[in-house]
């Protein structure tokens, strides 16, 4: 699904992140953790195609992300769900239609689907907010929104970074719930995190991996958590 | 060809999730409404201006290109011998439909207007005219003028080249200078539509970068810019010209003596133009809009 050869990247100076080697196969959960500014979110950017490698080779669903035309990249990400750290929406639009926006931009916005969107905003506690505009919702109804759009095209990847750092614990769990059931389904989870508490809670239910940031590196972490 | 017919379905009926995806901005839909309508204005008057110059090129040359005069001075006891020389030539000569020598009424008739009414013309040595009607092939004006010198001395051919080529000449002028004033004004309108839409882009670069974060194609985002821009740039130039045309409208009417300015106006079919403006400018924004934003966009991640 995605494979990363010997990857590096660095935004001018000195390499942020080098020598990835992994390899994401469908169904698998996986947790980022690292202390902030390791590149949490570069890997993620990296793992979505926002970012190209300045080295190494990166290949989503099997196509190398140097080679890929706009086109190609617009395809990938109806099939990749991202929850950024900083929710953006288009603030001149209800939530409703934030959170359909996947839909709407992939001629997809049919029948079947506003059901979806209805049953999807009553699981994240948003459905009383459905014509809010963006700029009138918390923080953390912002990132359930995210998680929410990000999910709703049911993408055979989801990627979110920090997805539970603004709401409270029962609505992190919440949260983990439906990347987890998303999981059982067979699609491929990666969470930024460094709420340990989220990952245990979550090794509980899923077999979850956990993939750590340490001086330049993505490591697989160990068991002892 | 059925991409085009359907960009032009789509400009009109529109993608109404495609339009909701970009805020409407009103001062930019204003500026470029207003830059549209000033355009269209003056190329009515470009367009007229080519219109006109054309007609008055075509009238001259016509109305000049097909007469001719002879002009014979003699003695008055020679006067009758040499135009009846002269016609007996004129007659013979290939490309001549018609010589009339003109009687002394046609002849007073138009020196009226210096001389007054009672001039006594034939007390006078004024010379005999001869109006030459030409077929529409011409004749050969050197060639004849060979012979008339040597069977009828006293002969002059004016087959009024010289005054009809200088009109002929400033006419055309004109005209190119209407036809280079209308592609100039389809240039700046294209230059200021480029610059409002990629002002539209830029201020709207937060909102293509979530539209493509949740896979939109380029293809989708233009839509949205490059419809309103096609629009704007239509209604303005249906406004505009349609102010010009009043205005055209409203100048005085040609009158006999057809000067230049009071000629402006259009004429017969040349109306369609009041169509053709608008429809031109919104080609001109389509085109416009539809290059900034595939650059615009290629340059936003």
């Amino acid at each position: 699904m995605i494979e990363l050869n010997n990857v590096a990247y660095s935004y001018g100076g000195g390499e942020l992140l080098s020598e990835i080697d992994l390899t994401i196969q469908p169904g698998d959960f996986y947790f980022l953790t690292g202390p902030s500014g390791a590149g949490k979110t570069t890997f993620l950017k990296l793992c979505y195609g926002d970012l190209t490698p300045t080295a190494g080779e990166a290949r989503l669903f099997g196509q190398d992300v140097r080679t890929m035309d706009r086109d190609a990249h617009a395809m990938t990400r109806r099939r990749i769900g991202v929850v950024h750290q900083d929710c953006d929406f288009l603030d001149h639009l209800p939530l409703a239609d934030n959170v359909a926006l996947p839909l709407t931009v992939s001629d997809r916005n049919d029948l079947e689907q506003v059901a979806n969107l209805k049953e999807l905003l009553s699981w994240v506690g948003l459905k009383q907010r459905a014509k809010a505009l963006p700029p009138e919702l918390s923080g953390g109804e912002r990132q359930r929104a995210a998680l929410a759009r990000a999910v709703i095209m049911s993408p055979d990847l989801v990627l979110a970074d920090e997805p539970t750092g603004n709401v409270d614990w029962e609505m992190s769990q919440r949260l983990l719930q439906l990347l987890i059931e998303l999981n059982k389904m067979g699609k491929t989870v990666i969470i930024a995190t460094h709420d340990m508490n989220l990952i245990r809670a979550a090794k509980a239910k899923v077999q979850a991996r956990v993939l750590r940031i340490a001086n330049r590196h993505v490591q697989l972490a160990g068991a002892d958590l | 060809m059925k991409a085009l017919l359907n960009n032009i379905i789509f400009v009109f009926v529109g993608d109404a999730q495609a339009d909701r995806m970009v805020p409407p901005t009103g001062f930019t839909a204003r500026l470029t409404l207003f830059a549209s309508a000033a355009m269209a204005f003056l190329a009515v008057f470009a367009i007229a201006l080519s219109l006109a110059s054309g007609r008055l090129a075509q009238r001259w040359g016509q109305e000049l290109a097909q007469s001719s005069t002879l002009r014979i001075s003699a003695p008055a006891e020679q006067m009758a011998a040499q135009t009846a020389a002269a016609l007996k030539v004129l007659e013979t000569t290939p490309g001549i439909a018609q010589a009339t020598a003109m009687s002394p009424d046609e002849q007073r008739a138009l020196l009226a207007p210096w001389f007054g009414p009672d001039l006594p013309v034939e007390d006078l040595p004024i010379p005999q005219l001869i109006a030459i009607e030409e077929t529409p092939e011409g004749y050969d004006a050197a060639g004849l003028r060979l012979r008339l010198q040597a069977e009828v001395p006293g002969a002059i051919l004016d087959d009024h080249t010289r005054w009809r080529k200088p009109l002929q000449q400033a006419a055309g002028r004109l005209r190119l200078l209407g036809l280079l004033s209308i592609g100039l004004i389809a240039l700046v309108t294209a230059a200021m539509i480029t610059l409002a839409a990629q002002a539209a882009l830029a201020a709207n670069a937060k909102i293509i970068a979530v539209l493509r974060l949740v896979g939109a194609q380029d293809s989708y985002i233009a839509k949205a810019f490059v419809r309103r821009f096609t629009l704007r740039a239509l209604y303005g130039a249906t406004a505009g010209s349609f102010v010009g045309f009043l205005a055209l409208f409203l100048l005085p009417a040609a009158q006999e003596q057809g000067g230049f300015l009071t000629g402006l106006g259009f004429q017969g079919l040349s109306a369609a133009w009041l169509l053709l403006i608008p429809i031109l400018a919104a080609i001109v924004g389509f085109i416009a809009t539809g290059t900034a934003a595939r650059r615009t966009l290629k340059e936003l991640r």
